[in-house]
């Protein structure tokens, strides 16, 4: 049973580091607009090209 | 005169130096149009950046402040043949988005929390202790709670507050008996784990909580993309004002940024945005949208003028006595609120089943604990299996029952183009069982059309359309639509008079039949259309009068009748004259119908009908349906009403059909019925599963399959809510 030493901490960060990545994709309003990031991901805007400003 | 446009409301300042603008854009639905929008944006000299929002229909513009004029944002993007239109956001959506992020996010802890809590559990059920020792097994409820605690902390605050607030005003909900039956469940479970006991129901505290947040983030973000709908259509509407400063100059204004006391210039075929008073120029006024009287009111100076109307003739000054926060006339807006004071407060049937459900769950509780006690057991494994109870019939699919049902139906109308302006609306929906019609826009469409159209010789048709381009007057706009003509005629204008042009070798009229010499013509068209308005044409020939009038909506005939054979009694309250009310209600085959009434006589029949037992269901759309509109059971606006009343009503429908009405109703009278299965369902899973709690055989196992099983059974059964067969088909 030494195992479970290191397999429950293992779930649980693991667990831990899926909650984490959630909570920042909200904070940083990826789930704002879920039809328009459907989109986004086929365009090819972000192909490096010099934009004037 | 110069003509500027004032947007300066519209921006907000996020950072120093940086300008931001909120506008809904119109007829974007693509990945492309993404990219059009953002990159034709990104050009613009200043511009820092745009974003584009596809589910809300909206774009976020950032530029270096004083860099550019926010007109040019819009130019641009008109430019890119996206029409766009700059909105505030309310305090109301900001509070919502609010709130369904923090839903979000406890529905995500509360996701984190039951998976790993599930993962030892599962490692319990399969008889980790019997293998494993207890050491073990106490070692794993330890875990859970590490996991657990937090977690119902954190993700059951939406519950436990709305529990608290209910409580505090001396109410009871559905988030009362929840919250009691998640705290005892974690009190229990580390009461337990601290004696060594094999039971502990962590996991399904967190299972709980994980279905019922799904639940309320779902229902949460419905009611957001209605709102969002509505922002976006008020926007649309750009409800504005030309305001003439002290220097002469014309500015256009959004209608919040006008003070009483304001000078005002109303164009003819304008709406009226404000009230005021006429200080100059002599025009007809349409009230039909303020009182629901079709026929057209002289004003000249002196004369007030009310939001809402259309000036049909002539340009007005007019010096606003009410700016855009009280534009409303005076007794509408009192028997508004006093409508609203008297509106039976409706028991919800969620509340009523938690009211019924609570102290029945609380005293099986009570009596399995004494009567355990009794039977000779200690009052402490007693008290245990008490608690057990508790927990078991925690409802969570009582919770579930009804929410998900509302979910399913108010995304399968607003599909249909109706939307839920609240949430029980659907349960007083289904309970009507006679119906309001007003008449003027309602029944009608919004705009009026040619109605004589077959009586009138093609050519002249034609060349009267051409002609009819050249004017801004809403008759002539309603000729010009009927004849589908594109190329306007180079003509001189008369204002309230009529518009002329030398086309062919002959002298070209159209206008008011006195300027058309068309007398006798028009007393013939009078006489076959009572209801309608006149416009003459004088062509190379001969003169035509054309009736144009409001005209039915084209399904409103069928969709009456369908109605009626579902068994609802028809009425129509009109505001307008008896001759076209009379008309109106023959064409559509309705027996019971008034006219002329006031927005307080509207009020005296609905009450009446009330008293009489009916539930009514009140379909307006002027100013003076609103207090008519609070005093009905329930009520639905076309989108095309006035703001105020939109506000009133419980629900909008879309589009020029009246199908949407009769659909509404068929799909909440099915969603009423799904709630009341979905409550039988969750009650049949408590007659089994409260007995096996009872007797003290309930494991957390039973628990967990008992909770899920029945929620899953509850969801499926709300799926059905998206089908309806329409009353209209």
């Amino acid at each position: 049973m030494n195992v479970l030493v290191f397999l429950i901490p293992a779930a649980l960060a693991l667990g831990g580091l899926g909650l984490a990545a959630f909570l920042w994709a909200m904070r940083t309003g990826q789930f704002d607009d879920l039809e328009g990031a459907a989109w986004r991901a086929i365009s090819d805007d972000d192909l490096p090209k010099d934009r004037e400003k | 005169m110069s003509e500027t446009q004032d947007l300066s409301v519209f921006i907000r300042r996020p950072v120093e130096g940086v300008a931001a603008m909120d506008l809904v854009v119109e007829g974007v639905h693509c990945g492309a149009c993404i990219s059009t929008i953002e990159k034709g944006l990104a050009c613009e000299r200043g511009v820092r950046g745009a974003r584009v929002n596809l589910a809300s229909k909206r774009v976020t513009v950032e530029w270096n402040e004083g860099a550019l004029a926010p007109t040019a944002i819009l130019n641009r993007l008109t430019q890119l043949g996206y029409p766009a239109y700059p909105f505030a956001a309310g305090r109301l959506d900001s509070v919502e988005a609010a709130e369904e992020r923090w839903l979000l996010r406890c529905l995500g802890v509360a996701a984190f929390g039951a998976m790993n809590v599930m993962l030892i559990s599962v490692a319990l059920w399969s008889g980790a202790s019997e293998t494993q020792g207890i050491g073990t097994r106490d070692f794993f409820h330890w875990l859970s709670a590490l996991v657990a605690l937090p977690t119902v902390a954190y993700a059951g605050r939406p519950f436990f507050d709305n529990a608290l607030r209910a409580l505090r005003q001396g109410a009871f909900n559905m988030d009362v008996p929840i919250t009691l039956g998640v705290l005892l469940a974690m009190g229990l479970s580390v009461v337990q784990t601290l004696q060594h006991q094999p039971d502990a129901y962590f996991d399904s505290a967190v299972m709980l909580l994980l279905f019922l947040l799904g639940g309320r983030y779902l229902d949460q973000r419905m009611r957001r993309r209605t709102r969002d709908v509505a922002t976006n259509l008020a926007a649309m509407k750009a409800e504005r004002a030309t305001k003439l400063l002290d220097s002469g100059e014309a500015s256009e204004v959004p209608i919040a940024a006008i003070a009483t006391g304001d000078l005002v210039l109303v164009r003819a075929g304008e709406r009226v945005a404000v009230d005021g008073i006429v200080e100059d120029g002599r025009s007809e006024i349409d009230q039909s949208l303020v009182t629901g009287e079709t026929a057209a009111i002289e004003v000249g100076m002196g004369s007030n003028v009310y939001a809402g109307t259309l000036n049909l003739t002539g340009a007005l000054r007019v010096r606003v006595s009410k700016a855009a926060t009280g534009t409303l006339l005076d007794d509408v807006n009192a028997l508004l609120e006093k409508a609203i004071e008297q509106r039976s407060s409706y028991v919800k049937l969620a509340d009523r089943a938690a009211r019924l459900y609570a102290p029945v769950v609380h005293l099986t509780a009570l009596a399995t604990f004494i009567g355990w006690v009794l039977w000779g057991l200690g009052w402490q494994p007693a008290l245990v299996i008490a608690i057990t109870v508790l927990i078991i019939t925690c409802p969570c699919a009582l919770g579930l029952a009804v929410p998900a049902v509302q979910v399913v139906a108010a995304s399968a109308m607003f599909r249909r183009g109706v939307m839920l302006n609240s949430g029980d609306a659907l349960e007083r929906l289904a309970a009507i069982d006679t119906i309001v019609f007003d008449k003027t826009g309602t029944l009608t469409m919004p705009q009026a059309t040619l109605a004589n159209k077959d009586a009138i010789a093609p050519e002249d048709l034609r060349l009267a359309g051409s002609l009819a381009l050249a004017s801004k007057h809403p008759l002539a706009k309603a000729v010009a639509a009927a004849a589908g003509a594109t190329a306007p005629l180079a003509a001189h204008e008369f204002p309230g008079q009529g518009v002329t042009v030398f086309h062919g070798g002959y002298r070209l009229k159209l206008g008011g039949v006195a300027y058309c010499k068309a007398e006798a013509e028009a007393a013939e068209v009078a006489a076959a259309w009572p209801d309608a308005s006149l416009i003459a044409f004088r062509g190379p020939e001969r003169a035509v009068v054309f009736a144009v009038r409001q005209a039915v909506r084209p399904d409103a005939r069928e969709t009456l009748a369908a109605l009626a054979r579902a068994g609802l009694a028809i009425e129509i309250l009109s505001g307008d004259r008896r001759e076209a009310v009379e008309l109106v209600a023959r064409e559509l085959g309705v027996a019971r119908y008034a006219a002329g009434l006031k927005p307080a006589d509207k009020i005296v029949r609905l009450k009446a009908l009330r008293e009489a037992g009916h539930s009514v269901l009140m379909v307006g759309d002027g100013l003076n349906d609103a207090p008519a509109l609070a005093a009905a059971n329930v009520s639905i606006s076309p989108i095309s009403a006035a703001h105020l009343t939109q506000a009133q009503a419980d629900a909008l429908f879309l589009g020029d059909r009246l199908a949407p009405v009769a659909d509404a109703v068929a799909l909440a009278r099915k969603a009423k019925r799904l709630m009341v299965e979905n409550l039988w369902l969750s009650a049949i899973y408590n007659f089994v599963a409260v007995p096996l709690a009872i007797l003290g055989y309930a494991t957390p196992l039973i628990a967990a399959l008992a909770m899920s099983g029945s929620s899953i059974l509850v969801t499926l059964n709300a799926l059905r809510a998206r089908r309806a067969k329409g009353v209209a088909r």
